[in-house]
């Protein structure tokens, strides 16, 4: 059985007037350590879907296993990386990166030792009685990164971390969470509708239909850009292809044939 | 040639300083103005000094009133009657807008309540109140606490509702309770709304416990106003007015510190 399984997984949302289904028919299994993408046009219920699997929302039907149990409320065993970073604005950079462990009730330094050690890892260790305001965009999601992972989750949902940053900052820090992730063996969901980015970064690719979602198709990204760094995965010769595939894809049929 | 960057940084801060020091002295100014057209026109009999006594007759009145120790009662009994209220109004207030958060169900029930109540005006209720809770300094509190407490309500809760998603988002994705949730993230993000409803609250809680003194009429700068309005003694009711003057400004300072002290991010 693996790591992650979707049954059947519906969710429909309820309102006096009518009713809209988000997403359906989602059968779909992760392996520990793989690093998957969601894409689809816009409003195909890809943040419902990561919802779903944080235990954030319910599935109105079917069933969502992790490690062969329910998920029936979000835990730390999942970490959540939203659009734009979060940070508390009232909290200092190390009470923002402890926020996780401090709601856990660990509070002791050997708890927090992975946070502090994971943010001298990302260069921010001279900022840690910062306030998120004093910090660019980047260094914001780089701590939001931190604070994600400072539970030590066995499961990342990546929400379109990098949608809000400027381009240059969005590459480098596509290369820094790739590699963070990497290294430490972590299963990843990225959510995204750049298509550049589930390449660079994934190992496979489920493509959405529109509302209600459901899987479209699947890309399994070759095996030598598994291995780059997202950066090089843009460069590569194999990379263009692989775009022009999924382009074609999501274009929707022009004449309605 | 180039001039010297220390130097016109030197020259930006002089300006500067020196517009703060103009602002500081017309402020000055005005005070003085006030006070010395107010003596003038008192003495040379062009306002009736016997309606609007005079900055000379009130210093009298205040020195006197100090050494036979009747000022400083007076001032004790309202400023305790004024902080007790403002902060009764103020938590009970914010701690009404914590269930009603706590409460969806709740809030629906007692959103028409909460509306008819804002609406009156609450030192109506004066009479009820000295009935109920006798003719004393509680009936009194419990004005300066009324009068602030149900728009207190009101805002926070709407504070409350409106923090923004993903922070709670955030939170929750690492298994918080309600009760956490609440404490570490909704609470903390309302700190700027709350303290302008402290500011606010300043405000209303002198005018709750002046009215409450009005109407009660046995002791307190209320009652000197009442009684010096009664005996036609204006002098009276104008050290009570500079007097109250002044400890409401002391008090919205104070409530100033805290902010400083609460929202340091945002420096």
């Amino acid at each position: 059985m693996a790591f992650l399984e979707l049954n059947q997984v519906e969710k429909t949302f309820f309102s006096l007037e009518t009713w809209t289904t988000a997403v359906e028919d989602i059968e779909l299994s992760i392996e520990e350590g793989e690093f998957i993408s969601i894409i689809g046009p816009s409003g195909c219920g890809k943040t419902t879907l990561l919802s779903l699997i944080s235990g954030l929302l319910h599935p109105t039907s079917g069933e969502i296993l992790l490690d062969k149990e329910i998920i029936e409320r979000p835990t730390p065993e999942t970490g959540y990386m939203l659009q734009q970073d979060y940070l508390f604005p009232w909290l200092n950079i190390k009470d923002n990166i402890t926020l996780g462990l401090t709601t856990m009730g660990k509070t002791t330094d050997v708890d927090r030792q992975l946070a502090f050690q994971l943010l001298e890892t990302l260069g921010l260790s001279d900022k840690i009685d910062h306030f998120p305001s004093q910090l660019s965009g980047g260094m914001r999601q780089r701590v939001a990164l931190v604070r994600m992972l400072s539970t030590d989750p066995k499961l990342l949902l990546l929400d379109e971390p990098f949608s809000a940053l400027d381009y240059q900052t969005k590459l480098k820090l596509e290369d820094l969470v790739f590699s963070t992730i990497k290294e430490h063996h972590k299963t990843a969901i990225l959510v995204t509708h750049d298509i550049g980015e589930a390449i660079a970064m994934s190992d496979r690719i489920i493509l959405l239909t529109e509302r209600p979602g459901r899987i479209n198709k699947e890309f399994v990204v070759p095996l030598h850009l598994k291995e780059k760094l997202p950066f090089d995965v843009r460069t590569d010769i194999e990379f263009n292809p692989l775009f022009q595939t999924i382009w074609k894809e999501m274009e929707p049929d022009e004449d309605g044939s | 040639m180039k001039m010297d960057r220390n130097e016109m940084q030197q020259q930006y801060k002089r300006a500067v300083l020196k517009t703060t020091r103009n602002v500081r002295m017309t402020q000055l100014s005005i005070l003085l103005l006030f006070f010395a057209g107010w003596e003038l026109t008192t003495y040379l009999r062009w306002i009736d000094p016997l309606l609007f006594s005079s900055p000379s007759r009130v210093w009298h009145l205040f020195v006197l009133r100090i050494q036979d120790g009747s000022l400083f009662m007076h001032t004790s009994v309202t400023l305790f009657e004024t902080i007790l209220g403002f902060l009764l109004g103020t938590f009970i207030g914010t701690f009404i807008a914590g269930l009603l958060w706590w409460s969806p169900f709740l809030s629906r029930v007692l959103d028409p309540y909460l509306v008819i109540l804002n609406s009156m005006p609450k030192v109506a209720l004066g009479p009820i109140l000295i009935v109920g809770l006798g003719p004393g300094f509680t009936s009194i509190i419990a004005m300066g606490a009324l009068i602030s407490l149900v728009i207190t309500t009101m805002v926070v809760y709407h504070a409350f509702k409106e923090v923004d998603e993903n922070y709670l988002k955030v939170i929750k994705s690492f298994g918080a309770s309600k009760k956490q949730t609440f404490f570490r993230v909704v609470f903390p993000a309302s700190y700027p709304t709350l303290i302008s409803t402290l500011k606010v609250n300043v405000g209303l809680a002198w005018v709750g416990v002046i009215v409450g003194e009005f109407l009660v009429s046995k002791q307190g700068l209320g009652y000197m106003i009442i009684y010096g309005f009664q005996v036609f003694n204006f002098t009276l009711v104008m050290l009570a007015l500079l007097i109250i003057a002044v400890l409401a400004t002391v008090m919205y300072h104070l409530v100033e510190i805290l902010e400083k002290k609460l929202i340091r991010h945002e420096s």
